[in-house]
């Protein structure tokens, strides 16, 4: 069972060599000369002001937390959609009561204003 | 296992990797052409014939630049970040099918594996915007991942109806496996009875690979470069490399859920006649021409259609694909439950 996961662990280990190889060549290759300036963050050609280490919009956050909510719910779908043929009208109208209720949360996130950019 | 089975996984793993990348700098190239083409351009033409080695001369160009870190960025997440992007881009190849015996493995759970891989490369965006320690890195940087993960929620339920599909129509048994799901549209392309599903799948795998119209992380009137303003050398070029190979994922998978695969229309009336190394070569020649076509949509839409503003993005997003692809799989589902 294991054995046909092996090739893919051999993928995995050269893709990450071939992938510092690349980061690190680059480094080795290139010349350096730093200077103060060049090595201050780009901020169209002004002084940094202030670090970009600071609090950012909340949405982000929602976005985030929405994802992972939803997100769960469409996993239960790929057991459902893999043996749904074997299981008939008893899986339909079993799924059909989990979307409802997906969807009765998916209308109060709209109507709270969850998904508002404006 | 034998030493020769070993070399024969290592042979097949470097000759599909060796193809990926050069097929990424094969796509820089197509990209500027067919941008030239579009705005009646000439495109590059001075390095080799008709410009072809331009991508090469790039890459050089690359590798013997500075590489800047800027000193106040996390330099361990900053170099970790162009790293995490190319290896995520070059595993998700893993399970890709190019015949139907032409693979680096087949395992029972290839969808969800290749869905799982793509969807680690949100964490090198993330971290490259994060580690820069600039504010337009950090924007573009969170701007994409929010986008990203947006997307992928229509993208899994359009797959799930890919799943339903391939349960319903496969005749073999383990419906996440690609082959089964190429060996459910021997009859009819999923495209045909998923036209929906697939409008989803296309547009959400723009969106997945920040290609226009959804290239908000690096709208440069707004954000400079997005994510990697802060990357130069060949850190950048990685981040590119990856993008590419990205979307080359991107339109093999599409290809296998929706357009059959490796699959040749009517391949069963001569499947057993001819050489079995011709009919793989066949495959293979279909499948990247399936591939190469979708291709060519992304480019075509990236140089056609202007940029969406964020909030539109995020609206799309979860007010018409989240329903949308719900509704979809719904319809789909009792439609199925119809057909014998």
């Amino acid at each position: 069972m294991l054995g046909a996961y092996f090739p893919v662990l051999i993928l995995l280990f050269l893709a990450l060599v071939i992938a510092v190889a690349f980061v690190q060549l680059a480094k080795w290759l290139g010349p350096s000369r730093p200077t103060r300036i060049k090595y201050s963050a780009y901020e169209s050609g002004m002084d940094p002001v202030g670090s970009a280490r600071d609090r950012f919009s909340v949405k982000f956050y929602m976005v985030a937390m929405l994802f992972i909510l939803f997100d769960i719910e469409v996993v239960f779908m790929y057991p459902w959609a893999v043996q749904y043929k074997q299981l008939g009208v008893y899986a339909f109208a079993e799924m059909v009561t989990f979307i409802i209720i997906l969807f009765i949360g998916y209308i109060y996130v709209f109507k709270k204003g969850g998904f508002e950019w404006e | 296992m034998e030493l020769a089975d070993i070399g024969r996984i290592l042979a097949t793993i470097l000759s599909i990797v060796g193809g990926l990348i050069t097929a990424a700098a094969g796509m820089v190239y197509a990209e500027r052409k067919v941008a030239a083409l579009i705005q009646q351009r000439n495109g590059p033409n001075r390095v080799g014939p008709w410009g072809l080695l331009q991508p090469f001369a790039d890459v050089l160009k690359l590798f013997i630049k500075e590489d800047i870190v800027p000193s106040i960025s996390n330099k361990f997440v900053h170099f970790l970040a162009p790293v995490i992007s190319l290896l995520v881009a070059l595993s998700a190849v893993a399970l890709i099918p190019f015949a139907h015996n032409i693979y680096i493995a087949d395992i029972n759970i290839g969808i969800l594996y290749t869905l799982a891989i793509t969807s680690i490369a949100v964490y090198g965006i993330t971290l490259s915007g994060w580690s820069s320690n600039s504010k337009y890195a950090l924007l573009g940087g969170l701007r994409s991942s929010a986008q990203m993960i947006s997307y992928e929620l229509a993208m899994g339920l359009s797959v799930v109806s890919v799943i339903l599909l391939t349960n319903h129509f496969s005749t073999k048994d383990e419906y996440l496996r690609l082959s089964s799901i190429i060996d459910a549209q021997t009859t009819v392309w999923n495209i045909f009875r998923n036209p929906i599903g697939f409008l989803i799948f296309l547009t959400c795998a723009f969106a997945e690979c920040n290609r226009a119209p959804f290239d908000l992380a690096e709208a440069e009137q707004e954000l400079v470069g997005g994510f990697h303003t802060e990357y130069s050398s060949m850190k950048f070029g990685t981040f590119f490399l990856s993008e590419y190979i990205n979307m080359f994922m991107a339109s093999a998978i599409t290809s296998i859920l929706f357009l059959g695969g490796y699959h040749i229309p009517f391949e069963g009336l001569f499947a057993d006649k001819i050489n079995p190394t011709l009919l793989s070569v066949l495959e293979v020649m279909m499948f990247l021409t399936k591939t190469s076509f979708l291709i060519f949509v992304f480019i075509w839409v990236r140089w056609t259609l202007p940029r969406f503003k964020y909030n539109q993005l995020m609206n799309i997003g979860w007010k018409v694909f989240l329903p949308l692809s719900l509704l979809n799989l719904v319809v789909i589902a009792a439609v199925l439950l119809f057909i014998k």
